[in-house]
């Protein structure tokens, strides 16, 4: 292969990192600050991909959208939608133990993989919609071109990812994150000192929702298109389960960590198994799926804390 | 439409689906109640049972009701495997990262299932059965057998319960682990017990559907929200409530296709478990929240 095509595939193995971690720093707001189970990340993911699909693609007679709008304003409406779809899901199940909010995110989940399939009038069913537009994706052709454009979209990625962290990593040092974990860690506690905790937790469900719709929305444009075949409901919130778990729940830094080890290992089994013959191929491809549910037992059983551990040192300073 | 239209078409189907959900939710319930946990894993165990019924069916050559008792055991003695291996050494750790374990081991059975059927529909029969007629009612013999089956295990189960002595343990484990563990309730032997009648349980009501309808990869993981709601809808920890939670929420699935795009059956039972947590999180038969 020439150096050429390496960078291309490096840089799209990195803008896809990238989308992972902001998706993972979402859940690590959810999970790892306020300790809420959100079983449905990939629901969260296709509304923010066909929300911002909607509102940037060009005109189509067959569904309704197609307002072709600048592309940051689709990346703020998914953002809004994902938050606005949590909102009434946090609502009614926050009042209780985690276990219900899981499954009553599987449900979200399910419901918006059945409309994305079947309501063609909105997201085109199972042709899904194409043609969306991407930052500076150039005219294409030649393979310095494709590098170029995946350079490009690569920075902004990063751009989103830097300037959420810091607005995460704020979140987390300010007075709010400290009384997550406080709600968190000793919930009749928090709720003696006067914290509203079903609105705290509210509100970290609805960033991390919105922050899981960002993620859709850029993945959604990096590919160009979205259909409902390119969104694996299971694996899609599972992998993402994973990298945080891997990372380190609680850390941001663990959360970013989690996404760039778990996604290079996944495309690497994947490079090996595609090298199989037809036959092994599929049944390989389930293997692996097996071996990443196995690599989560592992790390609950032997390394809980995940790679990064939550920083607890700063806890200390801040109880002082 | 007529009376016998829509018994026809709405009602037996409503009941056998909602057998099949009562059988799953009792499991649900069940594991809600005395481990205190909602088990993610519920649905892919049912796929597992399923498919271990058509590998006896295909290699043994026998039919498919020879089969069950053998995916029965199989699925009881996984559900029993997958506790020592995955969940109690999470024990003494919040309890909601045993739900997560059991996210993993939903994903872990649903690829070992993938690996060795392939993702393809298949069933336990070839060609279609046409049903008997009973005064007008349309019903496959199957069906009946199905109904029949899971009111049979449940009355089973309910005396285990409220007649035996490790029936009796279980349920003072439910109600209150400590007292139970001073009593000199042997909690291992309840825990491995409760797996083996979730994993039992779990394999039927696979089957059922698998007989029913068809095997896909996917069938438990779609059948877990209704689970749940039904669970829910019964109130947790009430095995009672689980049947008939079950029924209720088949029924209201079956029936909803009459204003409802067909596609979207499935999400009556969402709805079913928001609002019964909006308005009554105990349930019809007043169960446990957790």
């Amino acid at each position: 292969m020439e150096w050429i095509g390496v960078a291309t595939y490096v840089s799209q193995l990195a803008i896809v990192v990238g989308i992972y971690a902001v998706v993972a720093l979402g859940l690590n707001v959810q999970w790892g600050f306020t300790g809420l189970f959100n079983a449905g990340i990939a629901g969260f993911f296709a509304v923010g991909a066909y929300g911002s699909a909607i509102l940037t693609s060009a005109a189509s007679a067959t569904r309704i959208g197609g307002f072709g709008l600048p592309v940051w304003t689709g990346w703020i409406a998914a953002m809004v939608l994902a938050a606005v779809i949590a909102w009434p899901i946090g609502k009614i199940c926050l009042r209780f133990r985690s276990d219900y909010l899981a499954i009553a995110t599987i449900g979200v989940a399910e419901i918006i993989r059945l409309v994305a399939r079947s309501e063609s009038w909105l997201t085109g069913a199972a042709a899904g919609i194409a043609n969306l537009p991407r930052p500076f994706a150039g005219r294409g052709g030649s393979p310095q071109a494709a590098l170029n454009s995946n350079l490009a979209f690569l920075a902004i990625v990063i751009a989103v990812l830097v300037a959420v962290y810091v607005a995460i990593e704020a979140l987390r040092r300010a007075p709010w994150g400290r009384m997550m974990r406080a709600i968190r860690d000793n919930e009749i506690a928090a709720r003696a000192m006067g914290k509203n905790i079903e609105r705290r937790r509210l509100e970290a469900f609805m960033v991390g929702a919105a922050l899981m719709g960002l993620g859709g929305a850029l993945f959604a444009h990096f590919n160009r298109f979205i259909t409902p075949e390119s969104i694996d409901p299971m694996m899609a919130t599972f992998i993402v389960w994973i990298m945080l778990i891997l990372g380190g729940s609680g850390n941001n830094r663990g959360a970013i960590l989690g996404a760039a080890v778990v996604w290079t290992i996944w495309s690497a089994s994947e490079f090996l198994t595609n090298q199989l013959p037809l036959e092994y191929a599929i049944q390989a491809k389930y293997l692996r799926v097996f071996v990443i549910g196995l690599a989560l037992q592992l790390v609950l059983r032997f390394r809980p804390e995940g790679l990064l551990p939550e920083q607890a040192a700063e806890l200390r300073r801040d109880a002082r | 439409m007529t009376l016998l239209d829509f018994v026809n078409f709405h009602v037996v189907p409503g009941l056998v689906l909602g057998s099949i959900y009562a059988l799953g939710a009792i499991g649900v319930t069940l594991v809600f109640g005395v481990m205190r946990f909602a088990h993610l894993a519920h649905g892919d165990l049912a796929t597992l049972g399923a498919f271990v019924a058509l590998g006896v069916v295909r290699f043994a050559g026998v039919g498919p009701w020879q089969a069950l008792p053998v995916a029965m055991l199989v699925a009881a003695a996984v559900a029993i495997g997958a506790d020592r291996l995955f969940y109690e050494h999470l024990r003494k750790r919040p309890l909601i990262l045993t739900v997560i374990a059991s996210l993993g081991v939903a994903l872990m059975l649903r690829s070992l299932v993938q690996v060795g059927f392939g993702v393809d529909p298949q069933s336990y029969v070839r060609g279609l059965v046409r049903p008997d007629v009973f005064f007008g009612i349309r019903v496959r013999e199957r069906e009946v057998l199905t109904v029949l089956t899971a009111f049979g295990l449940v009355a089973a189960l309910g005396a285990f319960l409220a007649y035996t002595r490790w029936g009796k343990a279980m349920r003072a484990m439910s109600d209150n682990p400590d007292l139970a563990r001073l009593s000199g309730v042997d909690t291992r032997v309840v825990t491995a017990l409760t797996w083996g009648v979730v994993g039992a349980l779990a394999a039927a009501a696979g089957f059922f559907l698998g007989l029913n309808t068809e095997l896909r990869s996917m069938m438990g993981w779609q059948m877990l929200l209704p689970m749940f709601a039904a669970a829910i809808l019964g109130g947790v920890g009430r095995v009672e409530g689980a049947l008939l939670g079950g029924l209720v929420v088949g029924l209201v699935e079956e029936t909803s296709v009459i204003f409802l795009p067909a596609q979207y059956k499935s999400a009556t039972a969402f709805v079913i478990l928001l609002a019964m947590l909006a308005v009554r999180p105990t349930g019809l038969l007043r169960g446990k929240v957790l």
